[in-house]
């Protein structure tokens, strides 16, 4: 059964309608949102399966459906729907995980008042996620994306009355939306270069080969190419949203929210987005890559952003305490590898990688979910410890989800995505910097997450919260057992043969793997796990309070590390005073300058009056009073004939009666 | 003395005696009684001179009669109400006593 391209606005409608079912349902009604939500996760994951389908029965073709959504001056405004195997797997892992996400949290929210609130959220993220992901318009996919930010604030914030979840939000809404503006920029640049926002319209959408002639052959001033500025600004986005050095701030703080939001944030939707735009407009990317002349070309931009992004993440990590804060900065390491791998040309590899970390991501995510719900929120790995015990099926998975991500060879997903990637690194013919940053993370990543293992699971608890926890109910570890699952066969996607790279880009051409760089990434892996086991594992921590053995080695450089590299602190100390500075100025501005205007402008105003009362009163109203003085005083004189006696007025008509008939008799009648 | 003189002579006498009665009485509606004999005084006048003309048009007379009679029954009307409204206010009938418009 396939699903055909007019009919795929269905996949992020269904997740809209939930959100709106949700929104409507008094917070009573908690079986309805969660059901509606659920079951139209699990409806839209067959819809996505039948995508799929569709698109496998022809992966060349991009099917497009396109319809103008309003007329504008003479020309219209179109949107489209975009189905490939790009589109379909993305459908297909959104939706899946998502799902399971949702199961979870069922389990995970079970006690919380707002769990319809919660809901509605989390279909709306979906929905908005999913929208991005079936667009075939730069617009639509920039209004989804928008809704994924909102979808986020609300999220991230679910807690609002904790003022650090408040600020979280806060920060991930500011720091996304800098990068939005690039985007926005780079939107409206392309629409005024080339009138449409399509990506596919029958030869004249913006990804294809006429406009991307176009584009790149205008060069601007400065020597840089139309399509290079274009795409460096809609990776401006990117940058925000996938949490890309330095607009990566606000994902380390997105833990605030609850945990399943952080699951489905660093693994299904949000900063996917980012990776999955950038693979979208692909084409465009590297429109400039073999036009010699260019001072610079955009996706060298993307690989060593990636590359700083991917070795940065992992450092970071090394030296975080709080669980969720060690997968944080490894979501940002690991999106930093899938950048480096659009960077480095291969997108396929990017979108490999983003399906592996989707599933392992969130099965780490839902596992220290798992933990910390067992441990009343206890999230400081210095606290946790000896759970390996009461919570074997959570171990087990999180074990899966570790060795996955720390790249152990053959069995997990995660080993065969990272080594495409390092693989592509290695042909890529400009530098291999991006390629020794890559080797670099992949030790720290086998290291911190031995660590993080070591000191959650191992030993004896060291708090009294460790000590009481117990395995959760089956709604919480069916997901994660699902999960681990998810990310051993997803190794089947790439071996024995890349069937995924070639689903997703035929032309590519997959030449077998250097055995060489194969062996060195299994030694770097086996070093990062073995300096791990050999800090953290062997020499188990006996207290809370007992010094990590890497501050007690470095402590400055792990002090620097702990601090997150201080890129909080520059931040607030640089762009912050600057803002603050501008703001006072403003103030003083709006204040001294242009309040004084106003004032003096009201006091002229006030002069005028004071001088037009004085001109009234005195002159003008003097004449008119001595006017009306007058005929008072004339009627006055006048006013006493009338007396009120009416015996006094037919008096004197008899008078004049008489005055009258004396007047004739006297004068006669002529 | 002819009939005519006679006549003016009678509505003289009863116009002189309605001026006298309305120059002298307290009483509004005395007042206003005398008032009215002046106007028939004037009627009568007007059937007089109507019927002693020597080339009399048709009626013209009686018409002019009828009309101020009909004008008159209209005043009296008017002039009692405002009588009513005299005695509501003062709690008599005195016209001296009304003054109260004088300027």
């Amino acid at each position: 059964m396939t699903l055909s391209v007019q009919h795929l606005w269905l996949i992020p409608a269904l997740p809209l309608l939930a959100a709106a079912i949700g929104a409507l349902t008094p917070s009573g009604g908690r079986t309805l949102a969660a059901s509606a939500a659920i079951a139209a996760m699990v409806a839209a994951f067959v819809l996505s399966c039948c995508a799929l389908v569709a698109a496998l029965a022809d992966p060349t073709a991009n099917l497009t459906y396109n319809f103008t959504w309003f007329d504008l001056g003479t020309g219209a405004v179109r949107l489209g729907w975009l189905l490939n195997p790009l589109t379909a797997f993305m459908c297909v892992m959104v939706t899946f995980v998502g799902t399971l996400i949702f199961v979870f949290s069922l389990g995970y929210m079970h006690d919380d008042e707002n769990f319809t609130r919660f809901f509605c959220f989390l279909s709306l993220f979906a929905a908005a996620m999913l929208g991005i992901v079936v667009s075939n318009s730069l617009l639509f996919l920039f209004v989804s994306w928008e809704l994924v930010g909102l979808a986020s604030y609300l999220l991230i914030g679910f807690w609002f009355q904790k003022p650090e979840a408040a600020a979280a939000a806060k920060k991930a809404f500011i720091t996304t939306r800098i990068g939005d503006l690039g985007l926005l920029l780079g939107m409206v640049w392309l629409y005024h270069a080339r009138g449409t926002l399509l990506f596919f319209d029958g030869g004249a959408g913006v990804l294809e080969p006429a406009s991307l002639t176009a584009l790149m052959v205008s060069t601007l001033s400065c020597g840089l190419a139309v399509s290079t500025a274009i795409s460096l600004l809609i990776f401006c986005g990117a940058v925000g949203k996938s949490g890309q050095f330095p607009l990566h701030v606000w994902l380390p703080d997105a833990m605030e929210g609850p945990t399943p939001v952080s699951a489905l944030i660093h693994a299904a939707t949000m900063v996917a987005a980012g990776v999955f735009l950038i693979a979208r407009i692909y084409p465009l990317m590297e429109a400039d890559y073999h036009h010699h002349n260019l001072p610079i070309h955009a996706l060298t931009v993307v690989a060593f952003i990636g590359a700083i992004t991917a070795l940065m993440g992992a450092l970071i990590a090394v030296a975080q305490n709080d669980i969720k804060r060690v997968l944080a900065f490894s979501t940002v390491s690991q999106l930093g590898f899938m950048m480096l791998a659009i960077g480095v040309g291969s997108w396929v590899a990017a979108i490999f990688h983003l399906l592996t970390h989707a599933f392992f991501k969130a099965l780490l995510f839902l596992g220290a979910g798992s933990v910390i719900h067992a441990a009343h929120h206890e999230q400081d790995m210095r606290k946790l410890g000896g759970l390996s015990g009461p919570m074997r099926v959570t171990f087990l998975t999180f074990a899966v989800g570790m060795m996955a991500l720390a790249g152990v060879p053959f069995l997990f997903s995660g080993f065969w995505s990272k080594e495409a990637i390092l693989h592509a690194a290695h042909a890529w013919d400009v530098s291999h910097i991006p390629l020794y940053f890559g080797l670099t993370a992949v030790v720290l990543t086998a290291f911190y997450m031995t660590r993080l293992v070591a000191e959650t699971f191992f030993g004896k608890p060291r708090s009294h919260a460790a000590g009481l926890a117990h395995e959760n109910p089956a709604v919480m570890t069916v997901p994660l057992v699902i999960l681990a699952a998810c990310a051993i066969l997803l190794s089947l996607l790439a071996w024995p043969t890349p069937w995924l790279q070639h689903q997703l880009d035929p032309q590519a051409h997959t030449e077998p793997g250097g055995l060489s760089l194969m062996m060195l990434s299994i030694v770097l892996v086996a070093l990062g796990l073995g300096a791990g086991w050999a800090l953290y594992g062997r020499l188990l921590r006996t207290n809370a309070s007992a010094p990590d053995p890497l501050a007690a080695a470095l402590p400055r450089l792990h002090a620097f590390l702990a601090a997150r590299m201080m890129f909080d602190e520059l931040y607030a100390a640089t762009f912050g005073r600057l803002s603050n500075g501008l703001a006072a100025l403003a103030d003083g501005l709006d204040r001294y300058v242009w309040g004084g205007l106003v004032n003096l402008v009201a006091r002229l105003g006030q002069f005028g009056g004071l001088v037009n009362r004085e001109a009234d009163e005195d002159g003008l109203n003097a004449g008119f009073d001595a006017v009306s003085r007058k005929v008072r005083s004339v009627g006055q004189i006048y006013s006493r004939a009338q007396t009120g006696e009416t015996h006094g007025y037919l008096r004197v008509i008899a008078l004049g009666f008489v005055v009258l008939v004396l007047l004739v008799m006297l004068g006669g009648v002529r | 003395m002819n009939t005519l003189q006679l006549c003016l002579l009678i509505s003289s006498a009863l116009f002189c005696i309605g001026l006298a009665g309305a120059l002298s009485r307290t009483n509004t509606i005395l007042v206003l009684l005398g008032i009215e004999l002046m106007l028939n005084a004037a009627n009568l006048n007007f059937i007089a001179f109507w019927r002693f003309n020597p080339a009399p048009l048709p009626a013209t007379g009686v018409i002019f009669v009828i009309f101020a009679i009909a004008v008159a029954a209209a005043e009296a009307a008017v002039g009692l109400a405002l009588v009513i409204a005299i005695y509501r206010h003062q709690q008599n009938i005195r016209l001296q006593d009304a003054t109260r418009l004088k300027g």
